[in-house]
């Protein structure tokens, strides 16, 4: 068994690596499709300047090598090049400072979904079929089909605009809240009804009847047998909401103007600064598929029963 | 005439008429049901769904026929008559307001067509533009769809028929595919394909009324959301391929395309169907996610999505229109959604064991 579980880890890990490779593959050569390449503004320069910066920048030299030197520099030390329209500032620095305040965005958003919605989950599990089951089940569903920029315009519209109870700008702490509170709406719907079914399946079990019939207390039954094994699916969408999360921020950060690394990507789409996006878009990536690998792993090592292919 | 025990003699005594009686026994009591008017019976007492499959056909027809005979187009400016200064009195008109031409016309006794949702920054009628985003949205939904379902088909298909090396290979690619950040590899194609010369490629074509941005989300969906599709197709393959009757085609000397096309797929398709109707609503949400990013479809062409980008910009103003485009997007993914579980319900036969 345990020999399985490591095959399986070194299976996984090799598919992750795999995977980064591909993103850094596919995103090097389809920026090199862009007509004039990657690191030259549309801007008409002399021929003497165009091949001056195409020496600066590595262009002259075979595509084949240019994808050598930028795998290799991004593997060694993380470069990914200067920006093209913030001159004078390193991508990966831009990047850096957009993940500080995107990461508490993340982080915040990500832990109050998964309180939230762990505890309405169970909630309707445990009054199945009342009124507050059916409203839960009504809002939840609600949320699950409206996008994030939507969901992020309206509460921006009802709470900044209409009340004035909180500000519109993301830039300061306060401005944070609403942010957040649209980011993590989807996942806190989703863990609702994972939730929800899962402690419905946990509940119908031959171990809470048992446990009933020795005459365990409710609370104790819930709290001590029920909640931690109907969790476990929960540990499976933790991935999958981390990446929800960090896409969705691209255009959350945009309505609520968040100075964070979504923003610099969508600004960075607009502006056409290639180094840019294709920074980002790998480092956004990594951090996706490494957070699939690990939630996924969690997942094989906390429920046993899990069978490994 | 005594009869052998063993003889095969025909015993007439067995084939005497059947009285009333038995005949009664041979009566069809009800028509014999097939496996797809269980189905839509099924479905049919699904209330959620069924009111659900309503609205998507209400709004489909409505999207598709009013534009017909409209008396306004969607890029239409109101305020703009040839020969004449731009009239600023069409632009932003709330819901049931008139231009001031149009005033005087029904001030003349004229009967002037509503501005039912008002009109937009630029004066163009804000109703039809929401109609027109939604065909616009449900379309790139189907065909979305339709390109995955089409790749994703004959892959999975191939990959489950075969087995052994090509499924080896297949499935390892399908594995990096599917865990490749998806929006993000969605935004990086659409944002590439933008300028790298898909526009003159398509000039000219019908194509070019649709957008270069369009053709690129398709492009994009044909690359990478045909992964879940096609490991879905050759996993219900596998198990079918291990039946009873494809060996007797095998057998009878069927080769593997007659197979495939004549046994498996037929046998896996209310599985695909229901897959496919629960991608419709994903591709939409892309593409408004792609379009509130300005990577969807082009001016002045609008889409659910880039319709409630515009009306960012107003929002304080004109809640409204934001409000409408996102009501319209939210019943859609949300019908199409129930309608979805309520097939799966209704025509999965694992389901039903």
């Amino acid at each position: 068994m345990n020999s399985k579980l490591l095959w399986y880890i070194i299976k996984r890990l090799l598919l992750a690596v795999a995977t980064v490779w591909l993103v850094i593959t596919v995103t090097f050569f389809v920026t090199r499709a862009v007509p004039g390449g990657p690191f030259l503004s549309e801007k008409a320069t002399t021929e003497a300047v165009t091949a001056a910066l195409e020496a600066k920048y590595g262009l002259d030299k075979p595509v084949f090598q240019q994808y050598l030197t930028y795998l290799k520099d991004i593997i060694t030390e993380l470069d990914f090049g200067p920006s093209l329209k913030q001159r004078g500032r390193e991508v990966i620095d831009i990047i850096g400072d957009g993940l500080k305040t995107s990461a508490k965005l993340g982080v915040i958003a990500a832990f109050s979904a998964l309180a939230v919605g762990v505890v309405l989950g169970a909630v309707a599990a445990l009054r199945r079929n009342k009124i507050i089951d059916k409203v839960i089940m009504v809002i939840t569903t609600a949320f699950v089909s409206m996008p994030s920029f939507i969901m992020g315009s309206l509460l921006l519209v009802v709470f900044a605009v209409k009340l004035h109870m909180l500000p519109a700008n993301g830039s300061t702490a306060e401005g944070l809240i609403l942010p957040i509170i649209t980011l993590s709406l989807y996942p806190m719907a989703y863990i609702t009804r994972l939730t929800r079914s899962s402690m419905l399946d946990v509940l119908g079990q031959d171990y809470i009847r048992t446990a009933k019939a020795k005459g365990v207390s409710g609370p104790r039954i819930i709290f001590g047998h029920a909640l931690k094994n109907s969790l476990i699916p929960v540990i499976t969408y933790f991935g999958p909401m981390l990446a929800y999360i960090i896409t969705g921020s691209l255009v959350v950060e945009q309505v609520f103007a968040v100075p964070g690394i979504g923003r610099a990507f969508v600004n960075s789409i607009t502006n056409r600064d290639y180094p840019l996006i294709m920074g980002t878009t790998i480092v956004l990536a990594t951090l996706i598929v490494v957070m699939n690998l690990i939630s996924d792993l969690l997942y094989k090592v906390v429920d046993p029963r899990i069978n490994l292919e | 005439m005594t009869k052998k025990p063993f003889s095969q003699h025909v015993d007439l005594d067995m084939f005497i008429p059947a009285t009333s009686a038995e005949k009664e026994y041979m009566v069809q009591m009800r028509p014999s049901s097939t496996f797809f008017k269980d189905g839509v019976k099924r479905l049919l007492k699904n209330k959620v769904a069924t009111v659900c499959f309503f609205i998507i056909v209400l709004i489909t027809l409505m999207s598709i026929f009013l534009p017909m005979f409209w008396p306004y187009s969607y890029d239409q400016m109101l305020g703009i008559t040839p020969g004449r200064p731009v009239d600023p009195s069409y632009n932003n008109l709330a819901p049931f307001e008139y231009g001031s031409t149009e005033q005087e016309r029904i001030a003349a006794g004229e009967s002037v067509f509503p501005h039912i949702f008002g009109t937009d920054a630029s004066g163009r009628d804000y109703f039809i533009r929401v109609i027109y985003g939604t065909r616009i949205s449900l379309a790139v939904g189907f065909f979305a769809s339709i390109i995955v379902l089409i790749i994703g088909l004959t892959i999975g298909s191939i990959a489950g028929y075969c087995g052994g090396k090509v499924d080896l290979v297949i499935m390892r690619i399908v594995d990096m595919i599917y865990s490749l950040p998806d929006m993000l590899m969605v935004i990086l194609l659409s944002s590439v394909l933008k300028v790298s010369g898909l526009e003159q490629a398509i000039e000219g074509t019908v194509l070019a009324k649709i957008g270069s941005n369009i053709i690129s989300l398709f492009i994009v969906f044909g690359v990478l959301y045909w992964v879940s599709m096609s490991r879905l197709i050759r996993g219900q393959i596998l198990s079918l391929r291990e039946q009873e009757y494809v060996l007797a085609a095998r057998a009878t000397g069927a080769k593997g395309g007659w197979i495939i096309r004549k046994h498996l797929i037929p046998n896996c398709i209310s599985v695909v169907v229901i897959s496919t109707a629960l991608q419709i609503p994903s591709a939409i949400f892309t593409e408004s996610y792609l379009s509130f990013l300005g990577l969807g479809v082009n001016a002045p062409m609008p889409s659910l999505g880039s319709l409630a980008a515009d009306a960012l910009n107003g929002m304080s103003t004109y809640p409204l229109r934001l409000v409408i485009p996102a009501i319209v997007i939210s019943l859609i993914v949300l019908s199409l959604n129930l309608f979805g579980d309520g097939l799966r319900d209704a025509f999965d036969p694992k389901l039903n064991n």
